[in-house]
């Protein structure tokens, strides 16, 4: 995105704005371990977990800040929060 | 055609012919007398704008950070803690590029309390991205104001400027000044052309929230806009100079200055004084020069390295105190650094802080100590209150 004069903008959608950049931890996700109760999806703040056509969770990384609440939460710990590397 | 007024007043006249459309300031000494004259011209329907009133400094900068977004011509005045106050606004209104022009009647700041002249309450604002051009007599800050604006509103530039001129030495002194016609005003300095603007219809927003990865790029850039008003300045001053025959396409001025080892650097209206200095020290077999800084930010060091090229000791005259760095003034290390690689020794001497007269015999022994190397001190003080 080129910058703008004065840091203007156009009115915008949180969509448009990305916000995963921020992020130094980024949850990776075991399906081996995971029982599908959706608590990750329930709990994430952002809303950026989602259910995959087998009900698995799927998670958006262009807007997840790495905050950590669904590996702290998940029942059967099968996220892992790894360091980015940039 | 000449009249004589006073120097606040003349700058009120210069504003009112830049034709501002919204004007928002709070009074202060020794500024009051600038806006209170403009509130005049606006009741009396001889300025058409809003003239917005407000209850601080702060609001009355952020009242002009938003007429101008909404794309006005804006113009404001202050001094030392009511710029001090405004502290926070001085900053965005550069970063979201608007081309404020702003008077500052040079005062000291507190503690203690002091309502008399120095240059410490624009200089203390170095870093803001605001450009800082500094008068010397009551004509050049009445022309700088058309000149800022020009320079200000171009699209290479889209920075704001302060207008520093001396209070009391300036603000309340009586001159002659020539005033041009509004005519001559339209056509130098013809009506602000946004380059982006606030509108219901288009809506978009002014300094938006940038992330790390795109802060760092718009500090760049304000730097950039500021290096390239240096040629704007120069081309605008020209202009001005063809149209009114006084020349401000130099950023700095040089008076005397051709074949002297020593030269004096200094900024606003001690200028006279060190010009009627270096006059005497001239008659006096003295080969002494006065190198004068008309624009601090951008600050012209091509032109100073060049003008200096030939001296052999330079005395900064500074009326201001860089508090904590060796070099004691903020104009000293700008200097120092613009002729670092030739090796010519610079020197800081601070004095007139808080409204002390600077006179010609302090004048003369700077110019006598940088001949022998004294370093950087205060002249003028008073060691017996210590």
């Amino acid at each position: 995105m080129a910058l703008n004069v004065g840091c203007s903008a156009r009115p915008g959608k949180a969509r448009d704005n990305k916000t995963g950049s921020w992020r130094t931890f980024r949850p990776v996700f075991d399906n081996e371990k995971c029982n599908k109760c959706g608590t990750c999806m329930l709990i994430c703040p952002e809303v950026c977990i989602r259910e995959d056509g087998e009900g698995y969770p799927e998670i958006d990384y262009e807007f997840c800040k790495g905050c950590g609440l669904c590996a702290e939460e998940c029942p059967k710990d099968a996220i892992e929060m790894k360091k980015e590397e940039k | 055609m000449l009249q004589i007024m006073e120097g606040s007043h003349a700058v009120a006249e210069a504003v009112k012919l830049s034709r501002p459309q919204v004007v928002s300031a709070y009074p202060i000494t020794p500024q009051t007398h600038i806006v209170e004259r403009l509130a005049e011209m606006v009741a009396d329907g001889d300025l058409d704008a809003d003239y917005i009133c407000v209850e601080s400094e702060f609001s009355a900068l952020s009242s002009c950070l938003g007429a101008s977004a909404a794309g006005s011509r804006v113009y404001s005045a202050t001094t030392s803690q009511g710029l001090a106050f405004m502290a926070e606004v001085v900053f965005n209104v550069a970063g979201m590029r608007l081309p404020i022009v702003m008077t500052i009647a040079n005062r000291s700041l507190g503690a203690p309390l002091s309502i008399w002249n120095d240059q410490q309450d624009s200089l203390f604002l170095r870093d803001s991205g605001w450009m800082q051009l500094y008068a010397e007599d009551a004509q050049e800050a009445m022309d700088l104001h058309f000149i800022a604006y020009k320079a200000c509103e171009h699209h290479d530039v889209l920075l704001p400027s302060f207008v520093c001129f001396d209070g009391f030495i300036l603000t309340h002194t009586f001159e002659p000044v020539d005033i041009p016609t509004q005519e001559e005003i339209d056509a130098y300095l013809p009506a602000f052309k946004p380059y982006q603007r606030l509108d219901a219809k288009d809506p978009i927003s002014f300094g938006m929230y940038a992330t790390p990865d795109y802060y760092q790029e718009f500090r760049y850039e304000i730097n950039a806009a500021m290096t390239k008003s240096k040629k704007v300045l120069r081309e605008v001053g020209a202009e001005f100079g063809e149209m009114f025959g006084r020349d401000y396409s130099g950023l700095v001025e040089e008076y005397r200055l051709e074949d002297a080892d020593t030269a004096i650097v200094a900024m606003g209206s001690v200028c006279g004084t060190v010009k009627d200095a270096v006059d005497e020290m001239r008659d006096e077999g003295k080969k002494v020069g006065l190198l004068k800084i008309r624009s601090f930010r951008p600050f012209p060091y091509e032109d100073v390295r060049t003008a200096l090229a030939g001296v052999s000791n330079v005395a900064v005259l500074e009326k201001n105190i860089n508090i904590g760095s060796r070099m004691l003034g903020a104009v000293g290390l700008e200097v120092k650094d613009a002729v670092y690689k030739s090796g010519t020794p610079v020197y800081s001497y601070v004095g007139g802080l808080g409204g002390r007269d600077i006179r010609r015999k302090d004048i003369k022994t700077i110019t006598g100590w940088a001949e022998t190397g004294r370093n950087d001190c205060f002249f003028g003080l008073r060691e017996e209150v210590l």
